[in-house]
């Protein structure tokens, strides 16, 4: 097999400073088509920074980022807007628009880049609604969901597209353990039924063991470790052994 | 923020046009500016006349109070007091709105959905104040016509058909005209300047604020300067409208 042929997202020596800060220093790793890895680490090290660097949110300091053949840091909007429809996205802090109900943040993307109609878009809706357990809450503003709820309906509004790439950032935070593994159930399908590549930044080691494939730890802004879960329990990195171990 | 200016002007025009975004923020422009515009108009109406009046009366002149004020209002104080309130009001909400937007990553939800967050959002704004701006001009003008009718009323009695023919037999079609249409350049103002301030901050929650207040502050300081510049303008091609 070819390999980047094979690969959905790689990172090639990639580094990010905001200001005098320096966030990701050198950081290179690639995904393959289907799989799943799961980013790792403390607070503050840039995990958020990685997901929207591979969305093109951000730019890089340096380095290459591809999403299957297209060099993202070097494309002009249209392009950049063609690549964007296969990603998914679910962002820390859910930003939802506040302005519109839960059915309209789904309905917005669904009727300004494609020509369904109404019927479809509603069939859409109810459908990844009702895969996230917010069927009856259509019709509800983004203030009046908990924190919990916002995220699944991020997460909802992720899949209206039926991405091929799903980067997702902390789904299971601000969740109580029944619906954290509700969610994971709905990552694993995911992967298993539509073969989505995901990368999910999380904290909870429970859903990184049932979902990812793989692990990236970073601190620091680097790459710490990268490798199966198994792997990675005996790294000689404390920090790496004690964010892969099962608490 | 001129190359903001120019990035909306190159946008306008292209697909998609954005109609319903533009339509509902009219809506929205035009319903917040509404009340504020309607109430002031009528005050300064009343305002107005009761300064003229005493001037005007010392002369025997009373008979041009209705004139006086149509001219005031159509020429400059219409046009000028409905931009500084609408950029109080709208511009202030513009900016609040896409800092808030931008401090909870609304927007960068927008592009991640791959939807051109610059034209969805900031394009529509400043063509509704754009639209807006001349419309709100007419109704602040009708007002203070009507305040000043009013203020008239209740000192000499005169009727309201006397006080429209005495009102419009002096006025051009070029007082008008040219004044209002100045407006939309004011609206032009108003809809770039606090866009720009609400879709580039870039410092979170406390960052809010200050773009609301830097559009406010900002686009009524750009406004009079403007307004300085189109008047002068307005002169030299209607040279009739000169009063
Ligand atoms: N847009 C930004 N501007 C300035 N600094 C930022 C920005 N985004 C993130 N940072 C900084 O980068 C660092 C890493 O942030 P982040 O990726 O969100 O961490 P985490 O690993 O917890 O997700 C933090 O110190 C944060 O303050
Ligand atoms: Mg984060």
């Amino acid at each position: 097999m070819n390999e980047t042929q094979d690969t959905a997202i790689a990172l090639d020596h990639v580094s990010k400073s905001f200001g005098k800060k320096q966030v990701l220093r050198d950081v290179s790793f690639s995904v393959a088509r289907g799989e799943a890895i799961c980013v790792l680490g403390r607070s503050g090290t840039g995990k958020s920074v990685t997901l929207k660097l591979m969305i093109a949110l951000l730019k890089p300091d340096a380095g290459r980022i591809s999403i299957d053949e297209d060099d993202i840091t070097q494309l002009e909007r249209k392009e950049l807007s063609r690549v964007r429809r296969k990603m998914g996205f679910l962002f820390q802090s859910a930003a939802l628009f506040d302005s519109l109900t839960l059915h309209d943040n789904l309905a917005l993307p669904l009727r300004r880049l494609t020509d369904k109609s109404k019927q479809e878009i509603e069939v859409i809706i109810d459908h990844v609604l009702g895969q996230v357990g917010l069927a009856d809450d259509k019709g509800k503003m983004p203030v009046e969901l908990s924190g919990g709820m916002q995220k699944r309906a991020g997460l909802a509004r992720a899949l209206v597209f039926e991405p091929q790439i799903l980067l997702i950032d902390e789904p299971s935070s601000g969740l109580d353990r029944i619906t954290a593994s509700e969610i994971d159930d709905l990552l694993l399908e995911q992967k298993t039924k539509h073969h989505t590549t995901m990368v999910i930044v999380t904290h909870d080691v429970h859903c990184a063991r049932r979902v990812g494939d793989r692990f990236a730890v970073l601190d620091q802004g680097r790459l710490a470790a990268l490798g199966t879960p198994q792997e990675l329990e005996h790294h000689e990195n404390e920090t790496v052994r004690m964010l892969v171990g099962e608490s | 923020m001129t190359l903001f200016g120019l990035k909306v002007i190159a946008n306008v025009f292209r697909f998609p046009f954005e109609l319903d975004q533009i339509w509902s923020q009219m809506g929205e422009v035009g319903a917040r500016s509404l009340p504020l515009v309607a109430a002031s108009g009528l005050a300064l109406g009343v305002v107005m006349t009761l300064h003229t009046r005493s001037t005007l009366v010392t002369f025997g002149a009373s008979s041009m109070i209705p004139e006086l004020q149509s001219l005031s209002f159509f020429v400059e104080i219409g046009p000028l007091v409905a931009a500084l309130l609408v950029s109080g009001r709208v511009g202030a909400s513009i900016g609040a709105v896409l800092a808030n937007m931008r401090a909870t990553e609304q927007i960068d939800a927008i592009e991640a959905l791959s939807i051109d967050s610059f034209k969805f959002l900031v394009v529509p704004r400043v063509v509704a104040c754009v639209l807006v701006m001349p419309l709100l001009t007419t109704f602040m003008d009708f007002c203070g016509l009507l305040g000043g009718f009013v203020s008239e009323y209740a000192m000499s009695h005169l009727s309201l058909q006397l006080y429209v023919t005495r009102a419009f037999t002096g006025v051009e079609w070029s007082n008008f005209i040219p004044p209002t249409l100045k407006t939309a350049v004011f609206g032009f103002i108003i809809g770039t300047v606090s866009s720009f301030f609400g879709y580039s901050t870039n410092e979170g929650a406390e960052g809010i604020g200050r773009a609301a207040t830097s559009s406010v502050v900002v686009s009524s300081l750009l406004i009079i300067l403007a307004d300085v510049i189109l008047v002068k303008i307005i002169f030299l091609v209607f040279p009739e409208s000169a009063i």
